[in-house]
């Protein structure tokens, strides 16, 4: 018999697993996306120990800990920093971001932002629920203006944002849209952002079962009606023929068509709501952009770099021209 | 009588006008010639116009200080000329511009000759015998203003153009003979009877070493160099930028500079870089050092090694952002809600800078753990001619890297469930350390409380070991961290009175010390430079010995002291400190101490200078 090693299947949805059982609320929608990012993993069948699933603070900032990879569970809204960190010390590595609405578009609005100025190689996963879960149901960056699920004492005197539109006028290079409870396509969209080169946001929209009672499960499943007609409450953008993708990154014009188009999507189509890929284009990443200024790191990468005599441990870098600019006698 | 190599210049103009090229060119040239000179750099928080200047001290034997009295005093505005010309002592001179000041404006001292440059007039001139426009050449007047001084001190012109072709390299070098040219018409305005009338003289010192003419931004951005730093994130401020513009100006040495969205991104991008086993580290002052103390907090419960620069200026908030203070000693110390180990030094001179930076690297890594090094806006921003680098005992420790091997070797046990204990107790305190990317190296991390592995553990049975774990690493960094590392004695081993600094009152206080004991005072200095973990046990033998301990610091509150006092129950008997946003000069230094001696002043507050 003939095995095909290329298509041996080495790991498995259940490999990325780790032994910690998730805390989370019974119904909770980060479960879904747990396994889905799980699965997303296996098909894309990454070696765990060249992974790194990072996350922030809150509810599904837990994420990692559940996951068998490399995990890091950091500062409230920091992620994508010390993430960023990582990937550009070490471009070998998969690099993976999960955390919450709060985290990232709130406290961490300020990364949030200067990540798309930077287009790092990052896979950045926003479970977006409307609250804040685990400090007991605080109105979040993405609850509209006047809402008021069960756990507000008054309604919302904040207006909501809307992330993708966001991201898209930051410079993310692959901005997407699912839900928790479509675990099919939630695991297709996060394996293509883990794929995408580039920072990649895919915002989750996930069902809080304790706190946000306005957008719950039902609610999602719920049909809507439109000109008397009735509509899913969620669709797909591919379905209805939507292209988000720049398909030559080299065409500025492209690239401007596609940035305006997938921002009116983005707003959305009441009561509807569009899940899917609204904007994808392949541009240098960020270590791709400073590799020509800095030609060691086209040998090496930073955490390989070597730096000492392994024997001796001699530190190896010769500054004799760097003395040079500074000495009395160079002259 | 001609005094030789013993003199005091300054030079002041409104900035951006290249009073800093000047004291460059006036320092460079000095140090060629074989001189040690010390620099002292003053501006504003301002880009162009407002007043800034630099005063620079030359000697033959090597200087740590600037001195109050100003032997010659270049101007080309009316506003130095107003602030400074009274600093210029009987004998001296002043140079100005008879186009902009007037004489009887100035509260100069007796004793003191002017001179007007004529500024214009030799510009004029180069202009029309290089047919350049005038207008092109007016940053010029610095080197006029610098040549025209050396000429007073009959110094050898050859070594004006050495400087030169130091500062002007690649094709900038087309600039040397033309500012050359400038500098010889300067000296030729300047004639034999003034030169005669005037006791100052700086002479070439043959066969004088190879030395670096080193600020601590230079010698900081060196050590990390040398230590095999590789990634550094920051976000600007002053005067910690220079280091990070630095770092990013040299790439050949392959290390990645990333300015960050802000200062909690900086810390937190070295912390996640650290994490991947590149050695990384961030830059800040003051204010963006307050914004890391959640990242440091972080890195200290998660073990990784970064390193940390905080260079001081004056505050609180923005305070006095360009000027110097020593105000975040116990800040440095306690950064951070709850405890985690951190090991801080504050390096007290350029040469210090490298060291301190290198080791920093080393012990980042051997205890696993954030190092703050704790350096000033003086260090910063003042150039010293200091000792080439010697770099033949410096050797790069990693510290308790898994190898591969290991790893592979616990997988083929029995109860290897995938993953690494990357937290397990040890009895010093330090576990092994895997990096991702490491096959079945697999670990977590989290700023919760956690258990081996990395997972988030809330029980006091995990809790006690974890936290006792981490602390007392420090115990472990204090008895390998070399003594003259942590503390240095200087003079004799007992005397009456023992003066306490550390950072950038080192300086001063070094160079007070011979002029103090010619005065008969039985005096020594304690260079404390390890704040954490404290030296407690020999500084308390040393300050034990003194009669009278006197602490020097630039803050108002004395904060080494209170150290010193937390640490040991030892209590300074005097204190002399200055706040003003400038260094202590070797003068102040002098008269406050010799004030303690005599008079036994308990506190002495410095305010000298502008």
């Amino acid at each position: 018999m003939v095995t095909n090693m290329s298509s041996t299947v080495e790991y498995k949805a259940k490999d990325y697993k780790s032994d910690v059982h998730p805390d989370w609320c019974p119904g909770c929608g980060d479960f879904g996306i747990v396994n889905a990012i799980q699965q997303a993993m296996a098909e894309l069948q990454l070696k765990p120990s060249d992974v790194m699933m990072y996350s922030g603070v809150g509810c599904s900032s837990k994420t990692p800990h559940y996951i068998k990879t490399y995990g890091v569970h950091t500062l409230h809204g920091r992620s994508l920093p010390f993430a960023t960190g990582s990937k550009l010390a070490n471009p070998n590595l998969k690099v993976v971001v999960a955390g919450g609405d709060g985290d990232g578009y709130g406290i961490g609005a300020g990364h949030f932002l200067n990540a798309g100025r930077r287009n790092v190689d990052l896979a950045y996963i926003v479970y977006n629920n409307e609250v804040y879960g685990l400090t007991k149901g605080q109105a979040s960056p993405t609850l509209k203006l006047g809402a008021q699920p069960k756990s507000l004492p008054l309604p919302n005197p904040n207006d909501g944002i809307n992330p993708l539109a966001i991201a898209i006028s930051a410079g993310y290079t692959f901005v997407a849209r699912s839900y928790a409870f479509d675990a099919k396509h939630l695991k297709a969209t996060i394996k293509q952002a883990i794929e995408h080169k580039g920072m990649a946001l895919v915002d989750v929209l996930q069902p809080c079962p304790t706190y946000n009672n306005l957008h719950t499960k039902d609610w999602f499943a719920e049909e809507v009606e439109i000109n008397g007609a009735k509509y899913p409450r969620t669709y797909h953008l591919d379905a209805q023929g939507y292209d988000g993708k720049v398909h030559n990154p080299s065409d500025p014009q492209e690239i401007q068509a596609k940035k305006l188009q997938a921002i009116q999507k983005v707003q959305g189509n009441e009561p509807q709501v569009a899940l899917g890929v609204f904007y994808q284009v392949e541009l240098p990443d960020f270590i791709e952009r400073v590799k020509p200024n800095i030609p060691l790191l086209q040998q090496y990468v930073s955490a390989k770099m070597p730096i000492e005599d392994p024997v001796t441990h001699v530190p190896t870098t010769d500054l004799t021209a760097a003395y040079a600019e500074v000495s009395t006698t160079a002259y | 009588m001609e005094i030789t190599n013993q003199f005091s210049w300054m030079i002041g103009g409104p900035q951006g006008t290249g009073v800093d090229s000047s004291a460059t060119l006036f320092i460079r040239a000095c140090a060629v010639a074989g001189l040690n000179v010390y620099g002292k750099r003053e501006y504003h928080s301002n880009i162009m116009g407002e007043h800034s200047y630099f005063q620079v001290r030359v000697s033959e034997s090597p200087v740590h200080s600037h001195v109050d009295p100003i032997h010659l005093l270049a101007t080309f505005d009316d506003e130095t000329a107003r602030i400074h010309a009274h600093e210029v002592v009987e004998g001296g001179y002043f140079f100005y511009d008879a186009n902009v000041t007037k004489l009887e404006n100035l509260d100069l001292a007796p004793g003191v000759k002017t001179l007007a440059l004529p500024y214009s007039q030799i510009l004029e001139e180069v202009a029309a015998e290089t047919g350049q426009p005038v207008a092109k050449l007016q940053i010029m007047k610095n080197t006029i203003a610098v040549a025209a001084s050396l000429a007073m001190c009959k110094f050898d012109i050859q070594y004006i153009e050495k400087a030169l072709k130091g500062i002007f390299t690649g094709s900038k070098a087309k600039l040397v003979p033309l500012n050359m040219k400038v500098a010889e018409k300067a000296y030729a305005v300047i004639a034999q009877e003034l030169i005669d009338a005037f006791p100052y003289r700086i002479s070439a010192v043959p066969d004088a070493p190879a030395r670096l003419i080193l600020n601590g931004t230079t010698a900081a951005a060196l050590g990390k160099l040398k230590a095999g730093c590789r990634f550094q994130s920051y976000y600007p401020i002053t005067p910690a930028s220079d280091e990070s513009v630095y770092l990013e100006g040299h790439p050949e040495y392959g290390i990645n500079v990333v300015q960050c969205e802000d200062e909690i991104a900086a810390c937190c991008m070295a912390v996640g870089a650290a994490l991947t086993g590149v050695r990384a580290a961030t830059s800040s002052s003051g204010p963006g050092f307050g914004l890391k103390a959640e990242g440091l907090g972080w890195a200290g419960i998660n073990e990784v090694p970064v390193v940390v620069y905080n260079y001081q200026r004056g505050g609180p908030s923005t305070g006095l952002p360009t000027r110097h203070e020593q105000g975040d000693l116990l800040y440095s110390l306690f950064i951070g809600h709850g405890e985690f180990p951190k090991i801080v030094i504050a390096p007290g001179d350029m040469s210090e800078c490298f060291y301190d930076s290198f080791h920093a690297f080393n012990w980042a890594d051997q205890y696993q753990t954030p190092v703050i090094v704790l350096c000033d806006k003086s260090l910063a921003n003042n150039t010293n001619t200091v000792p080439t680098i010697d770099e033949s005992g410096l050797r790069i420790n990693r510290g308790r890297l898994v190898t591969d091997e290991k790893l592979a070797e616990l997988a083929q046990q029995p109860d290897y469930k995938g993953q690494f204990a990357r937290f397990a107790y040890s009895e010093d305190g330090v576990s092994e350390r895997s990096l991702p990317g490491q096959e079945h190296g697999i670990f977590w991390n989290t700023g919760d409380e956690h258990d081996v592995w990395g997972h988030i553990a809330e029980d006091p049975e995990i809790r006690v070991p974890m936290h006792s774990k981490r602390m007392k690493k420090l115990l472990l960094a204090a008895k390998e961290i070399p003594q003259d590392l942590q503390y240095k004695l200087y003079g004799p081993e007992n005397a009456d009175m023992t003066i306490v600094v550390w950072g950038s009152t080192k300086g001063p206080v070094l160079d007070a010390l011979p002029i103090l004991q010619s005065d008969g005072i039985s005096v020594n200095m304690l260079q404390i430079r390890l704040m954490s973990p404290f030296p407690t046990e020999a500084v308390s033998q040393i300050l034990s010995r003194a009669k009278v301990k006197v602490g020097v610091e630039q803050n108002f509150t004395g904060q080494l002291a209170r150290l010193v006092r937390m640490e040991t129950g030892i209590k300074m008997d005097h204190m002399v400190v200055k706040y003003t946003g400038r260094p202590m000069s070797e003068t102040e230094v002098v008269n406050a101490l010799r004030d303690i001696a005599k008079k036994q002043t308990e506190k002495v507050v410095l305010t000298y200078g502008h």
